[in-house]
């Protein structure tokens, strides 16, 4: 397929998951803002920490002075000031998706038109907090029902591979954010300390993961932190995992490698990453640190998307 | 349906009857179903240097426009006839101007042309055939006469309206549709598809690969081009995509270079090629020229054959048909009066509150003056720019345009149409699907219907005998 085709496929789909992944990441914020006071932590500001994890902060202050709910509700849903909100997110995925119009199934480009039409409606008369949750869903329904149809509708050939490509090198770079932001509540000494406070903390991340309820059926017990990490981070079961996104990867990675009977330098990164996820513990991560793996991993799935543009996108 | 209170026409009998007997709700709901199916599909027209309406609906009218298959004899005859002489044209202009020679047609409209392209000089296109595609403009003045309004023969557009307005129609009227025997135009991609694999390069691939050249998604005619590259199963390319290599033109695949046979473009031949005609174009292909002149590739529509369609050459049509076929044009020329010859501007001059001035480049219905809805002063200003520049403006009487039912707030109206036919030009002969664009004026009385200025489209019936 040509080359410019596969790379707006791929970047339609990375938009698309990370309008979700922002819609969640707000979700987490709005409740955990709603908790009483002392639920939090005296020191924690949840809208700041929303920031940090879509990566936006520094850009954040460029345009606001101060941090409140309904400056970072309206920079990570609405600016135009920022290229990754919500709304730029699905402008720039309709744009990709106009562009590759003819390699779009018309359930696809109606998931992403349609979305497009009422959100765009929705951004005109700015929303207020309170209906902020009515507004994520309607982006997290909008992002499964893209989703829906390219796993439904799509022929499974190149076109395919590249958009799932797009989803899942996005999906690890959000799991690793959402667990770094918080990379501090989940250090085993912390354990102790934290008790209820904490624990609100880690349902947090689960839920912006929308893994509460996975984790209680893989662990049967409550919430620990490095069960937390372990459960994000190696466990293949769990969708929205490093692990799981890795196994992905190098799947349709290889899907590709097979059909064009070349391989390259984005299978071997893809392949490597994802024994490196296969082959190790909980422990052996703590052990080096957290923050550090998880950096590592960024930088790493950096190299893969840069890669894989590289040898087939440009 | 009936002109101006006429008796029904033989063709509309089963949907007046069909209309009279519908419960009244009913065409407003299918009025406001097909506007649901447009906007879902995402049928949107582009209109240039209007930021508010970026993506707008064409009006979509449900009411359909009909023709006997007889009518239709008659006009796809003209059409065939014309496509003909029209491509004869275009390989002697570019060859040895036999028809120049001849004196009938001054020198000076085809060298001072700024569609006339020197580099198509002495080259021999692809099985003789520059204008694959044309969309050629007519209107119906009385019960058996149509008049050839314009002829398309760069990059005309409008096939896909025809093709989705059909299938709302089914979506919306099966009932109705299955009433009467309306001929099929659903096969228009598939002759499409033949005709450009026909005019391959000879040196091209036996299985050739054809892909659609489009300026990109903010080109007002974009969503026409992915829904025909789509219906096709070719690739639609921007110029970026593509690249030259030793005069063989290549698209960027995820698999590497792949060769590239037949461009179906509709990009201006202005943008084509850098290294040729605008050097700023950054939407052609550099050595794209090169490459089509060394015989690698074929471009369709060839470049150059602007110098056949614009209105100035149009008035010379009648002679261009006789000259080439020997005989007299099955369709009519509207009286065209060239403000270039003396007797002609001082006619124009006198009587344009009667005419419509249209200037001899010009299209999209933009810088054009109608008579008789204009002002004195509007008048006065095109008297103006005429006399400051005869060669470029024509003028034509206004025509008693046929009209056809459309659907309004207050029930059936009269509106006037034209119509939008394709015709396909390939090596094995030429093809017309039967029907075309039907295009309509939604204004009372007005008659400019295009859908930059407003106009609206309906489905097009031919019937079978």
């Amino acid at each position: 397929m040509l080359s410019r085709d596969a790379d707006s496929l791929y970047w339609l789909s990375r938009y698309v998951e990370r309008a979700e992944n922002l819609a969640r990441v707000l979700d987490v914020a709005y409740r955990m803002a709603s908790m009483p006071l002392s639920y939090n932590g005296v020191d924690s500001n949840e809208w700041e920490s929303a920031l940090v994890t879509a990566g936006a902060l520094e850009e954040f202050r460029q345009v606001y002075d101060e941090v409140t709910p309904a400056n970072v509700i309206e920079f990570l849903a609405f600016s135009e000031a920022n290229p990754s909100s919500i709304q730029c997110c699905f402008d720039t995925a309709r744009q990709n998706a106009r562009s590759v119009r003819s390699a779009l199934t018309s359930e696809m480009w109606e998931a992403i038109n349609s979305a497009w039409l009422d959100l765009r409606h929705l951004s005109v008369r700015k929303i207020s907090v309170q209906d902020l949750p009515r507004f994520l869903n309607l982006v997290k329904e909008a992002s499964l029902r893209y989703d829906g149809s390219a796993m439904r509708t799509m022929l499974r050939n190149d076109a395919y591979w590249f958009s799932r490509l797009g989803v899942y090198v996005e999906r690890a770079d959000n799991t690793a954010r959402v667990l770094d932001v918080k990379y501090h509540v989940l250090l085993p000494q912390d354990a102790e300390v934290g008790g209820g406070i904490d624990y609100y903390h880690w349902a947090a991340i689960l839920r912006s993961v929308s893994a509460l309820v996975s984790y209680q059926w893989v662990y049967h017990q409550n919430l620990r932190p490095w069960l937390v990490a372990d459960l994000l981070i190696l466990r293949q079961e769990m969708p929205r995992s490093l692990a799981a996104c890795y196994a992905a990867l190098s799947s349709h990675l290889d899907d590709i490698a097979h059909r064009y009977g070349t391989t390259g330098s984005a299978q071997r990164l893809a392949r490597a990453a994802h024994a490196r996820l296969t082959n190790r513990t909980i422990d052996d991560i703590f052990q080096v640190g957290l923050h550090e793996f998880l950096q590592e991993f960024l930088a790493e799935n950096n190299r893969l998307g840069q890669s894989i543009t590289n040898q087939y996108l440009c | 349906m009936n002109g101006n209170g006429g008796p029904t026409r033989e063709a509309y009998r089963v949907l007046e009857g069909w209309l009279n007997s519908a419960p009244s709700q009913l065409l407003e709901h299918r009025r406001d179903e097909a506007e649901l199916l447009f906007r879902k599909v995402g049928i949107t027209f582009a209109v240039y240097g209007n930021a508010e309406a970026e993506e707008r609906l064409i009006p979509f009218d449900i009411i359909p426009r009909i023709m006997s298959g007889q009518e239709w004899a008659h006009l796809s005859r003209g059409l065939e006839q014309r496509a003909r002489a029209l491509n004869l044209f275009l390989k002697d202009i570019y060859g040895p101007r036999e028809i120049l020679r001849a004196g009938i047609i001054p020198p000076e409209l085809i060298f001072q042309n700024p569609h006339y392209r020197p580099q198509m000089n002495g080259l021999s296109v692809s099985g003789g055939v520059y204008v694959q595609v044309a969309g050629i403009d007519v209107v119906r003045v009385d019960d058996k006469d149509f008049y050839v309004l314009e002829d398309n023969l760069r990059t005309p557009s409008g096939v896909s309206y025809m093709l989705e307005n059909r299938e709302v129609m089914l979506r919306l009227f099966p009932d109705l549709m299955a009433m009467q025997r309306i001929r099929p135009i659903e096969n228009y991609v598939d002759e499409l598809l033949g005709t450009l694999k026909s005019v391959v390069p000879e040196r091209g691939s036996s299985d050739p690969v054809v892909v659609l050249l489009t300026p990109g998604s903010y080109n007002s005619a974009y969503y026409e081009h992915s829904f025909l590259a789509d219906r096709m199963g070719v690739e639609l390319v921007e110029g970026r995509d593509l690249v030259v290599r030793d005069e063989i033109v290549y698209m960027r695949t995820t698999e590497g270079p792949k060769r590239v046979d037949v461009i179906y473009s509709r990009l201006d031949d202005d943008f084509l090629d850098p290294l040729v005609f605008r050097p700023d174009s950054a939407l052609g292909v550099p050595g794209l020229i090169a490459a089509y002149r060394a015989g690698n590739v074929t471009i369709a529509n060839a470049p150059g054959t602007g110098v056949a369609d614009d209105k100035a050459i149009y008035s010379y049509v009648p002679d261009i048909v006789r000259f080439y076929m020997g005989e007299e044009a099955i369709l009519k020329n509207v009286p065209t009066w060239r403000c270039r010859e003396r007797e002609a501007m001082s006619y124009v001059m006198d009587n344009l509150h009667e005419l419509v001035v249209k200037q001899v480049n010009g299209s999209g219905g933009y810088g054009m003056l109608v008579g008789p809805h204009s002002t004195t002063e509007m008048c006065d200003q095109f008297r103006n720019l005429i006399r400051a520049n005869p060669d470029n403006y024509v003028a034509q009487p206004t025509l008693a345009l046929s009209t056809s039912p459309i659907f309004t707030e207050s029930g059936l109206a009269p509106r006037h149409v034209d119509l939008r036919p394709f015709v396909l030009t390939g090596r094995d002969g030429v093809r017309i699907v039967p029907g075309g664009l039907t295009r309509v004026a939604l204004k009372s009385g007005s008659l400019v219907v295009n859908s930059s200025q407003g106009g609206g489209t309906k489905d097009t019936w031919v019937l079978s005998e």
